[in-house]
């Protein structure tokens, strides 16, 4: 998803009776469906996993920016071009909202900052890919963003109370955002042949990749199973995928485009659909950095961090001098 | 959203403070009153070095769709908070004082509403 691979401790998820008396009150409360606030008290490994977690939501919004922001200035209309910007915007409050949430379990945001610049920390692999037509608009933000939400609405269930909160605001932005795509994919799809083969091009590009946010199947993992039972993961990543399918193969036959999985089938007996997994080498090679965007992407972020520097500075100055000037008139 | 402290917490996957940093801008947290004469609520939290950029920036983060009609920005640090710790003390003597509820009182149904 958003956040992949995301270790815990390692460890299987302690029974009740195994846990000290502060972890089992903590785990009772989170059982009752009680949220954990920032000064409440939380185990390590919560807190840890928290931070990884929201801090790679985070820099897959804010790296999400760039392979749409790099359709703005072409924009086939001028209401594309200020939909689209609204989108991108969306992006940044998306990814502040979320450092904010990191923010309270006390990481800084120029920690976070860091170590996404440096590869330390990841960022969704879906961003590592290029959007090479118009169609990647409408592509991204029904698949992506349509993933994306599948992840999202449960998450506005987790047991952490900032993180919770940051997701309520983002699935009330995030429905517009899978909306725009969609609209962009029917007028595409409904327009002339040569924009109805660069729909279906962005669908068979894009379809492998959005099966891949979801990471690969983690029922046996234990580290699923720890975040699971901290609630700050509601469903196992083959159970969010399933959904994702199910929903979106209609979309798609609305749309008269043809998913890219000779397998992909109705099955009567499970009431869901048979699909082909995506190619998981590709996945690990591309979190590894070899995608095809991975080097840019990370480039484009360094370059704005190092150049917006002089900004930085130059508002604190400013916001110095003007507090030294108040106070020697007071 | 935020917290108004948070402990500097080392041992995280982000790194630790070693090297000398560059400030970072001030944490402001940031309260919106939305346009139904409702009182103002706390939002979230975003980085500004001054309070006039603090407004600024929250109405980009916070109001991009009609959300509020008036903006607080407060520094973080000015705002002190209760602890979980003092939960019982604070809290729990209003457990016991039902009486403070109007439905604690039986009025006859003659009597209407009231």
């Amino acid at each position: 998803m958003y956040a992949q691979m995301i270790k815990s401790t390692g460890q299987g998820v302690k029974s009740l009776d195994e846990m000290d008396p502060d972890e089992r009150a903590f785990q009772e409360r989170i059982n009752a469906g009680g949220k954990i606030e920032p000064k409440d008290w939380m185990p390590d490994g919560y807190r840890k996993n928290l931070i990884r977690q929201i801090g790679q939501h985070a820099h897959s919004e804010i790296v999400g920016q760039l392979p749409e922001g790099n359709w703005i200035t072409r924009a086939p209309t001028l209401e594309r071009k200020a939909i689209l910007l609204a989108k991108v915007q969306d992006e940044a409050g998306h990814g502040l909202y979320l450092y904010c949430a990191a923010e309270t379990l006390g990481v800084t945001r120029d920690d976070l900052t860091r170590d996404l610049l440096s590869g330390k920390m990841k960022y969704s692999s879906i961003f590592n890919y290029p959007t090479l037509t118009w169609a990647d608009m409408g592509a991204v933000g029904w698949l992506v963003d349509g993933a994306a939400i599948m992840n999202q609405v449960p998450l506005q269930r987790t047991s952490y109370g900032p993180y919770a909160r940051a997701m309520v605001r983002i699935c009330k932005e995030e429905s517009f955002h899978q909306r725009q795509g969609f609209d962009i994919m029917m007028k595409m799809a409904n327009g002339t042949e040569a924009q109805r083969k660069m729909a279906q091009d962005a669908l068979n590009r894009f379809w492998y990749p959005s099966l891949m946010m979801f990471g690969p199947s983690d029922k046996e993992s234990v580290h699923s199973a720890q975040s699971m039972a901290w609630k700050i993961k509601m469903n196992t990543n083959d159970e969010l995928r399933q959904k994702f399918v199910d929903q979106t193969v209609p979309q798609a036959e609305y749309l008269g485009l043809t998913v890219p999985d000779e397998h992909l089938k109705w099955n009567e007996e499970t009431g869901h659909y048979d699909f082909s997994e995506p190619d998981w080498e590709e996945f690990f090679d591309v979190l590894k950095g070899n995608g095809p965007c991975n080097t840019e992407r990370l480039e484009a972020r360094n370059k704005a961090w190092d150049e917006g520097r002089w900004v930085r500075e130059g508002l604190l100055a400013n916001a110095q001098k003007k507090q030294a000037a108040k106070l020697a008139a007071e | 959203m935020s917290s108004p402290e948070s402990s500097p917490y080392k041992d995280s996957q982000a790194s630790e403070h070693t090297e000398t940093r560059a400030t970072e801008w001030p944490l402001w947290e940031i309260f919106i009153r939305g346009q139904h004469g409702l009182s103002h609520r706390h939002v979230g939290s975003l980085h500004a070095p001054d309070a006039e950029m603090a407004i600024k920036n929250a109405r980009d983060v916070y109001t991009r769709r009609n959300e509020g009609v008036s903006i607080w920005a407060v520094e973080a640090h000015h705002i002190a908070a209760s602890s979980p710790e003092e939960k019982g003390s604070l809290y729990e003597p209003s457990n016991d004082k039902v009486y403070r509820h109007p439905t604690f009182f039986d009025i006859p149904d003659e009597v209407g509403a009231m």
